[in-house]
């Protein structure tokens, strides 16, 4: 009997360290969510620029170069609104802030909030590549019929490596998801 | 099962619904897993009919993709995960001379579970809408913004296979680690029982996060967080590396028993000791270490960084070292023994050459650049299948085959044995390899219908697949053969057998064994 007992100790040691390993893997498995976007933040994979504004020092200009940037700008599904950038490409010279509009006009009936998503290629650029100012840093509401422009203000690294010529910036538009999950619900009650 | 002896056991439904016996759990697991093979197979014939010829035939493209989802989900958590929990249930207690596993209640509850998570799972099929059809590796956003309301449902299925996998795990390290008969250090385990032990620390580690992953799936879709959507600062491509960090280990979780029941076989038919016992034992646990470390060979083209990309390379082809180590001990084990070929040792000899040529169009895969033009084709689809199939699953039916003797008392019918054999190796290749060169012309994978030049191999593989389903019905015939009766079965069944089941105990083994300890040499 108190054979018995010491094992079924024996197994409940066991069992509870087993235990803490699944609630700890558990937890790693979110854990994995910032990991993994600090780890693209600080490399600058994936075309993820920073969320936040760039405090820039005083101007470090190199004369000597251009650098094509290309605007780009689009729409995700469900999302009924026209964006485009105000201009498709300018020449920028590294180290020196430019600034450009895009527009966008809300065609529906309602007012809708909408997220800008930035992505930057090639993938390679992106660290050096920030934006002091940028409407992708907030959410933008715009009316039913509303149009607005939209400034960013960003900055090409000098540091940008020599055989890179041409950084194109996208930005996607997407429904906030909020806004969208009423949206859902209504066309699943269509169903 | 016959039982003539004198030992109590419960009768009627109550045996099998409470039971905490590592034998009769056992066996219900083998059975479920036994069930699940027919209705995945069933599915894989819909998938092949209609591949039959090109164009649309049979069945329309959105169940065509319910059937390749839910396939692939119940062969691999329906079908190898419990057939091995199965062969656990039998097999660790009997040969380290435990009287049953540790925690029995838990045992009752984590089989109990797996009735209805599948059944969860398969009622999407009859729900309004449709079923799963994002592919058995629900990506997002396919399984999030646009996956069907059924969703749901299969996310909470996914988490009843995780808790049932996990307490199952926990139960086997339980039991190896306490319950050791006197003597049985643990380097004289047997493989089978070192490769289960670290598949279940493997099972520990991965399903939690496979748990994670799907709630997360479960809150983007329902309560307004953005782990995968774009929109709201989440990003898809973290979907797959959460999920890979899960699905690489899965593939090893699903061959590492095959491992330890081929390592018990192929000595007793060679009627040598097992080759190279203790680089097994490393062998199994570096594999088990570096399947951590290479989940990203399962995105080389998402756009990975060239350093991410060559890390992954190396560090997949790495694995094929502690791979190979096992597959020359088995050969080595071989060489030179008094070989006969029983039906579980011409699978097994089967499962050690196809098995390799599934590593070898693995490694192919795993060289970066090259898995650009192989990706999402169907020379995947070819690689693991002979994983899987003529991995996975040959192990299991060698094992079968090896066991069932010492499970029922009788032997099973070594005739037809031998037929099932020799038609499914046939059947099996004709299904199979012909898809490694669909895939390297350029057939997608996942689609209902093709271009015509591919014709010919579909078809080919289509036969395979009539045959190969069809076969496994004589093997459901001579399990219940075998069940049924059959030419009685010595203690030891197999002349070479060793080990404490073949040694220690009569056959059939006894409802109750080992209630003394026995004594280990
Ligand atoms: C030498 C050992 C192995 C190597 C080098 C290897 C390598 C790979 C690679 C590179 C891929 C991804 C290919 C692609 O999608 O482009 C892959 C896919 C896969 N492998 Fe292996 N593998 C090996 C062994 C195994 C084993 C033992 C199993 C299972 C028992 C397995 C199961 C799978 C599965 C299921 C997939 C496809 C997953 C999917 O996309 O649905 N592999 N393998
Ligand atoms: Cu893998």
């Amino acid at each position: 009997m108190t054979d018995q007992n010491q094992q079924k100790n024996e197994n409940s040691k066991v069992v509870k360290k087993l235990l803490l390993a699944t609630v700890f893997m558990f937890g790693f498995g979110y854990a994995l969510v910032p990991l993994y976007n600090i780890f693209c933040d600080i490399t600058g994979l994936n075309g993820k620029t920073s969320d936040q504004a760039a405090v820039v020092k005083a101007a470090d200009i190199d004369n000597n170069r251009w650098v094509t940037v290309e605007f780009i700008g689009n729409l995700n599904d469900n999302m009924p609104w026209k964006f485009r950038p105000a201009i498709s490409k300018m020449k920028v010279r590294p180290g020196e802030p430019s600034r450009i509009n895009y527009v966008a006009k809300n065609v529906s009936s309602s007012s809708i909030t909408g997220n800008a998503v930035p992505s930057v290629s090639p993938g390679q650029a992106a660290k050096y590549f920030t934006k002091t100012e940028c409407f992708c840093f907030t959410q933008q509401e715009l009316k039913s019929g509303e149009e607005k422009e939209m400034p960013v203000v960003f900055i090409v690294d000098k540091n940008l490596p020599k055989r890179i010529n041409t950084v194109t910036l996208s930005y996607t538009f997407f429904n906030s998801p909020v806004a969208k999950k009423e949206k859902s619900s209504v066309s699943m009650a269509k169903k | 099962m016959s039982d003539d002896h004198h030992d109590h056991k419960p009768t009627g439904l109550g045996r099998w619904l409470f039971s905490t016996n590592h034998k009769d759990i056992g066996t219900m697991y083998l059975w479920f897993s036994f069930i699940m093979l027919f209705i995945g197979g069933g599915m894989a014939m819909i998938i092949r009919a209609e591949l039959y010829q090109p164009g649309m035939q049979l069945v329309d493209p959105d169940f065509f993709n319910q059937m390749t989802t839910l396939h692939g989900l119940i062969m691999v958590f329906g079908v190898i995960m419990p057939a091995f929990v199965g062969f656990a249930n039998w097999l660790v207690p009997m040969m380290i001379g435990a009287p049953d596993m540790a925690l029995p209640r838990m045992n009752n509850m984590s089989f109990w579970i797996l009735p209805f998570a599948f059944g969860t799972l398969l009622s999407t099929l009859f729900m309004e809408g449709s079923a799963p059809n994002f592919g058995w590796t629900f990506y997002a956003p396919l399984s999030t913004t646009y996956g069907p309301a059924s969703t749901d449902y299969f996310i909470f299925g996914v988490h009843l296979m995780g808790i049932s996998s996990i307490m199952g795990s926990i139960n086997v390290i339980v039991t190896i680690l306490n319950m050791r008969a006197p003597g049985m250090t643990l380097m004289k385990m047997p493989i089978f029982v070192w490769t289960w032990l670290i598949t279940a620390f493997l099972l520990i580690a991965v399903m939690p996060v496979l748990a994670g992953v799907v709630t997360m799936m479960l809150t983007d879709r329902n309560f307004g967080t953005s782990f995968f959507e774009a929109a709201g600062g989440g990003d898809p491509v973290m979907f797959q590396h959460v999920f890979w960090f899960f699905g690489h280990p899965e593939v090893y979780i699903m061959i590492l028993p095959s491992f330890g029941i081929i390592s018990q076989i192929i000595p007793t038919f060679a009627r040598k000791k097992l080759f190279g016992y203790s680089s097994m034992v490393y062998a199994t646990a570096s594999i088990a270490i570096l399947s951590f470390i290479v989940w990203a060979h399962h995105m080389y083209t998402v756009g990975m960084p060239l350093a991410g990309e060559l890390f992954f390379m190396l560090a997949t082809m790495l694995i094929a070292v502690p791979t190979g180590v096992k597959v020359f001990n088995w050969t080595a084990t071989m060489w030179k023994g008094s070989l006969t070929f029983e039906t579980p040792m011409l699978f097994s000899v089967a499962f050690i050459i196809l098995f390799t040529i599934g590593g070898f169009s693995g490694l192919m895969m795993s060289i970066t650049p090259v898995d650009f033009q192989y990706h999402d084709t169907y020379f995947i689809v070819a690689h693991f299948h002979y994983v899987l199939v003529t991995g996975a699953l040959f192990a299991i039916f060698a094992g079968a085959y090896y066991w069932l003797p010492k499970w029922t008392g009788n032997m099973y019918d070594e005739t037809l044995g031998k037929v099932h054999f020799w038609i499914s190796l046939v059947s099996v290749n004709v299904l199979f390899f012909p898809m490694h060169f669909l895939g390297l012309a350029g057939m997608p994978r996942r689609i209902p219908d093709y271009a015509l030049q591919f014709t010919d191999f579909n078809q080919m593989a289509s036969i395979g697949a009539f045959v190969f389903g069809g076969i496994q019905l004589l093997f459901l015939y001579i399990v219940i053969k075998c069940i049924r009766g059959g030419e009685k079965a010595t203690d030891q069944v197999w002349e070479g057998a060793e080990g404490l089941e073949f040694e220690q105990l009569p056959s059939p083994a006894p409802f109750h064994s080992f209630t003394q300890a026995p004594e280990v040499k």
